[in-house]
């Protein structure tokens, strides 16, 4: 028996050609006869279109045509969510054009696309396109979007709200409200922030006369959905007749995921130009403009308790930014995805949320890691640790006696945990974190003159999206489940198809350990295949923390098919009952005898079947399967973070930050740790560094560089300490829960309580995030003026 | 206007015909196909296209062709071994999992080998500011920085 893989630190397969430079990204594929696309993007937030000049371009060298959006006249690109507002009215879907219609609503608006022999030919061409433009008057603050008498950015949605929707027991909170012995209160905002994989977005299309067929390289999550989508709802194209590429990808956090006007407009252009490929990568202008943002919530939070300090109620008002136009999953992230989670880890009664999604002249926003349950977990943790404040409570201490303890529970907020325990990791971090030394330290720290703070923040999330029949209830226009193929070779050799899909995850080492340890072989011997609709019969992506338990399941599935297959096989081999036939570490035995055949020898007899029952069994050994989960997935866990900050300058130092999560089973610690610490990294960003600002009155992108958006990089961030409880999820046959998105949801809050914390000898109870220098010394400055 | 640019890459000799205006970067991947040098950013802080010219760090994308006449460049598909076996740098970032999409981590690679020659005992803080002008939006930089210490020793031992 050779030493399981699952839960074993296996060095991953995908690293030697990362490391040598033999990655194949979107932008290292280039095609014979391959022309360049450049956009013409527009530079106001607002106006609309007089005139589009091309003549001057197109005399330049080495164009081969331009395209405006009256040559493109195609579907809009959809949003895959419907959301009900509380009239029970649909939500408002304005169209979403490939090339701007008359009008443009943010700065970076495709105008005109020009395709030329060369790159720079492209972009020398882009300069002389001559556009005129009426500017109209932009609306960029959500508080302003829907003032009365605000520009309208959409006919179709005049008062700029998409839709206002809610969810709980708003009655049942109003009198809990009433009965409560304190109330807490806190305005938050979860400031927008600007993804940026460090792979900037790539496509490259071609069209093929000979069979009228499309194949598209795209640095895409999801290549099969990109695919239905650009068919079904823009082009108007049979799917049969689309090959989409999700090659190596540089990163997605979310920001891939969604079916992008470039990835059509390319598409559709090499027909328009006979067929040769057209390529076109974004360069990181491009991406701060044009790729969806993330977060941008402003709330109201109230949070009733008894004179125990018991959650009675939470009620919380969210007013979300869509942006110009609705991405491909916008609507369900602030709502779905948002007010679901904002029981947290506590057996609060009765909740309830409102949320007023607006349209702004803003590039669009959707998911970014997390998608909705940072921004809840930044709700609930944020103002559970201001309550305990308020009360004198040890913040531990009062989320101890408001956690869920018992499992299944069912929420007010629809879901329904299925396992975890809060306390555990709770007590894990504190443990490890050294609270109890925490008191030596902030001595240190003040004999040197700074303040030093601790902060929690005991998250909760749901992953593993989704369940297809909930979700269709809520409006989805998906399923959410994955496929998987295991194709046996006759040699016996393993190739695994997955609909998940790999940009950092490790999946071509993860699944592989699954697939090699179930069907007991070197894990040399599996390849995992992923990323091509020709290859994979289908796939729903990877977001959301879905892809072990819901892809990795699916492919479980189709190994239990095999091995089930197998054993026929075998029985056959060995003139034995099939009831009789156990697989154990790659062989196939009859229970009680010594008689046995190797995996490779049944995978040989079903590909040469020679003696084999073809009156009974198809010959080969090769099995799909689609799993649609059951339940969600609950990761959940405690984050502590400690904070040193310098009160003359403002500066916030990350000194310490512990993470000890929930994961259910593990299959690969190595790779689970990474995750962690690049969503913590993230998380830290959102904090301290990272924030998306336009100009309000002109809609410019103010943060459109690295060198004006804050990245975090090595030296902002510390080591982290990290450790794991398991309690395995229920409704999966791996265990598993998800670990992708975890930081970044539980960091932001752990970091700005610890922030707090610091500063509350100021009486500073709340920071806007980010807490850069400048919004900390000046909240200390405005403390102490207010004080004197 | 085109210009001639000759250098070595990887210890061959190239030789390119380019626009003035052409970028180092730009002749690795589109004319020499050395595809492993990326490009992140356009104001030179993402360090992804970073490269070895005359065996210091450099990044390509914010150089002109013209300026790597006659020098010595190293990229990422010329630091492994002849027989394809990794370089201890290479070897430190896979077993410490410093890399995840991997879309930076070519430019992490030559910046490390660079920053720790001669420095086996670099510190976790001189690393973490060695790494300044190098952006990694996945790992969170804990295990670069191990995978970077564990190359300075190995790479030091090696010698």
């Amino acid at each position: 028996m050779n030493a399981p893989l699952i839960g074993a630190r296996v060095a991953r397969k995908e690293d030697y050609r990362f490391l040598t430079g033999a990655g194949q990204y979107t932008d290292d594929v280039n095609l014979p006869h391959q022309t360049y696309a450049a956009f013409v993007r527009s530079p106001h937030a607002h106006a609309k279109l007089k005139r589009i000049q091309t003549s001057k371009a197109k005399q330049h060298p080495g164009v081969l045509a331009i395209f405006t959006g009256e040559d493109m006249q195609v579907g809009s690109l959809p949003c895959g969510w419907l959301i009900t507002d509380v009239h029970g009215q649909p939500m408002k879907e304005p169209p979403h054009p490939p090339l701007a219609q008359g009008k443009v609503r943010h700065v970076g608006d495709q105008v005109a696309v020009v395709i030329a022999e060369t790159l720079s030919a492209a972009r020398d061409a882009a300069e002389l396109v001559e556009v005129e433009y009426e500017v109209l008057p932009a609306v960029i603050d959500m508080a302003k979007a829907t003032a009365a008498g605000a520009p309208a950015i959409h006919d179709a949605a005049p008062d700029n709200t998409c839709y206002v929707w809610a969810l709980g027991d708003q009655s049942a909170c109003d009198e809990a409200f009433k009965k409560a012995a304190h109330v807490t209160r806190l305005n938050l905002v979860n400031n927008r922030l600007i993804p940026n994989a460090i792979e900037p977005r790539a496509v490259n299309g071609s069209y093929s006369r000979g069979d009228d067929s499309y194949t598209l390289y795209v640095s895409s999550q999801n290549p099969h959905v990109e695919r239905l989508l650009m068919t079904a709802f823009v082009l108007g194209l049979p799917e049969h007749k689309v090959r989409v590429v999700a090659p190596d990808v540089g990163g997605g956090f979310g920001s891939k995921i969604y079916l992008y006007a470039e990835d059509v407009v390319v598409t559709w252009a090499s027909k328009q130009i006979g067929g040769r490929p057209v390529k076109w990568t974004g360069d990181r202008s491009e991406s701060f403009l044009s790729d969806a943002h993330g977060r941008d919530h402003i709330t109201q939070a109230e949070l009733a308790l008894d004179k125990d300090g018991k959650f009675l109620a939470l009620r919380v008002h969210t007013t979300a930014n869509m942006g110009a136009y609705l991405s491909t999953f916008a609507s369900c992230i602030p709502t779905i995805l948002y007010a679901t989670l904002l029981a947290g880890q506590y057996a609060t009664p009765a909740i309830y949320c409102e949320v007023k999604a607006v349209f702004t002249n803003t590039a669009p926003v959707d998911a970014y890691r997390g998608a909705g349950r940072p921004e809840a977990a930044y709700v609930v943790e944020r103002i559970v640790e201001t309550a305990a404040r308020e009360l004198k409570i040890d913040p531990a201490e009062l989320r101890r006696r408001n956690f869920v303890r018992n499992f299944p529970y069912q929420t007010p907020v629809a879901l329904t945990y299925d396992t975890g325990d809060f306390q555990a990791t709770l007590d894990g971090a504190i443990q490890l974190s050294d609270v109890a030394g925490f008191a030596q330290r902030r001595k240190a720290s003040e004999a040197a003159g700074k303040l030093r703070g601790l902060g929690y923040a005991a998250y909760i999330e749901a992953c593993g999206l989704a369940p297809s029949n909930i979700a269709g209830a809520l409006g989805a226009r998906a399923g959410l489940f994955e496929a998987g193929e295991v194709r046996v070779h006759p040699t016996g050799s393993v190739t695994v198809f997955t609909g998940s899909h790999s940009h950092g995850q490790g999946h071509e080492t993860t699944f592989a350990q699954v697939v090699a340890d179930r069907l007991g072989m070197p894990i040399e011997n599996v390849d995992i295949v992923h990323g091509d609709t020709s290859k994979v019969v289908f796939g729903m992506g990877t977001y959301g923390s879905r892809s072990l338990s819901v892809g990795g399941t699916a492919i479980v599935k189709a190994l239990d098919k095999i091995i089930a297959k197998g054993k026929k096989i075998a029985a056959h081999l060995m003139e034995a009952a099939e009831a009789d036939i156990d697989y154990d570490s790659g062989v196939f035995k009859v229970s009680g005898t010594d008689k046995q055949k190797t995996f490779g020898e049944v995978a040989f007899a079903a590909y040469v079947p020679h003696n084999y029952p073809l009156d009974k069994l198809e010959p080969g050994l090769n099995e799909n399967a689609f799993y649609d989960p059951t339940n969600f997935t609950y990761p959940s866990g405690t984050y502590i973070c400690e904070v040193e900050v310098d009160p003359d300058t403002g500066t916030v130092r990350v000194d310490r930050f512990t993470a000890v999560d929930d994961f259910g089973k593990i299959v690969n610690p190595m790779i689970v740790e990474g995750q962690v610490h690049g969503g913590v990294t993230q998380g830290i960003g959102q904090a301290l560094l990272e924030g998306c600002h336009y100009d309000t009155e002109t809609g410019q992108l103010i943060t459109g560089s690295f060198m004006d958006y804050a990245m975090p990089r090595a030296e902002d961030v510390p080591s982290y300490a990290l450790a794991t409880r398991e309690t395995p999820c229920t409704h999966n046959p791996l265990g598993v829960k998800g670990c992708g998105e975890a930081g970044a949801i539980g960091a932001p809050a752990a970091l700005m309580n610890a922030i707090t914390d610091a500063l509350s000898i100021y009486g500073i109870q709340d920071l806007p995030m980010p807490a850069s220098p400048q919004t900390v010394w000046k909240a200390i400055r405005a403390a102490q003026q207010k004080a004197a | 206007m085109t210009i001639n640019v000759s250098m070595q890459v990887n210890g061959k000799a190239a030789s390119v015909n380019v626009e003035e205006r052409t970028l180092l970067v730009t002749v690795l991947r589109e004319e020499l196909r050395l595809t492993g040098t990326h490009v992140g950013c356009d104001t030179a802080q993402c360090g992804a296209c970073t490269v070895h010219m005359n065996g210091k760090a450099v990044k390509s994308c914010s150089m002109l062709a013209m300026q790597a006449e006659g020098a010595q460049i190293l990229t990422i598909e010329g630091v492994a071994h002849a027989d394809g076996s990794l370089h201890p740098m290479q070897a430190a970032f896979k077993e410490h999992h410093g890399l995840q999409c991997g879309f930076c981590t070519p430019g992490m690679v030559m910046n490390a080998i660079d920053l720790v020659q001669g420095r086996p005992n670099i510190t976790e803080e001189e690393i973490r500011h060695g790494l300044e002008g190098n952006l990694c939006r996945c790992t969170g930089y804990h295990n670069i920085v191990k995978s970077i210490a564990a190359g300075a020793k190995a790479m030091a031992s090696a010698k």
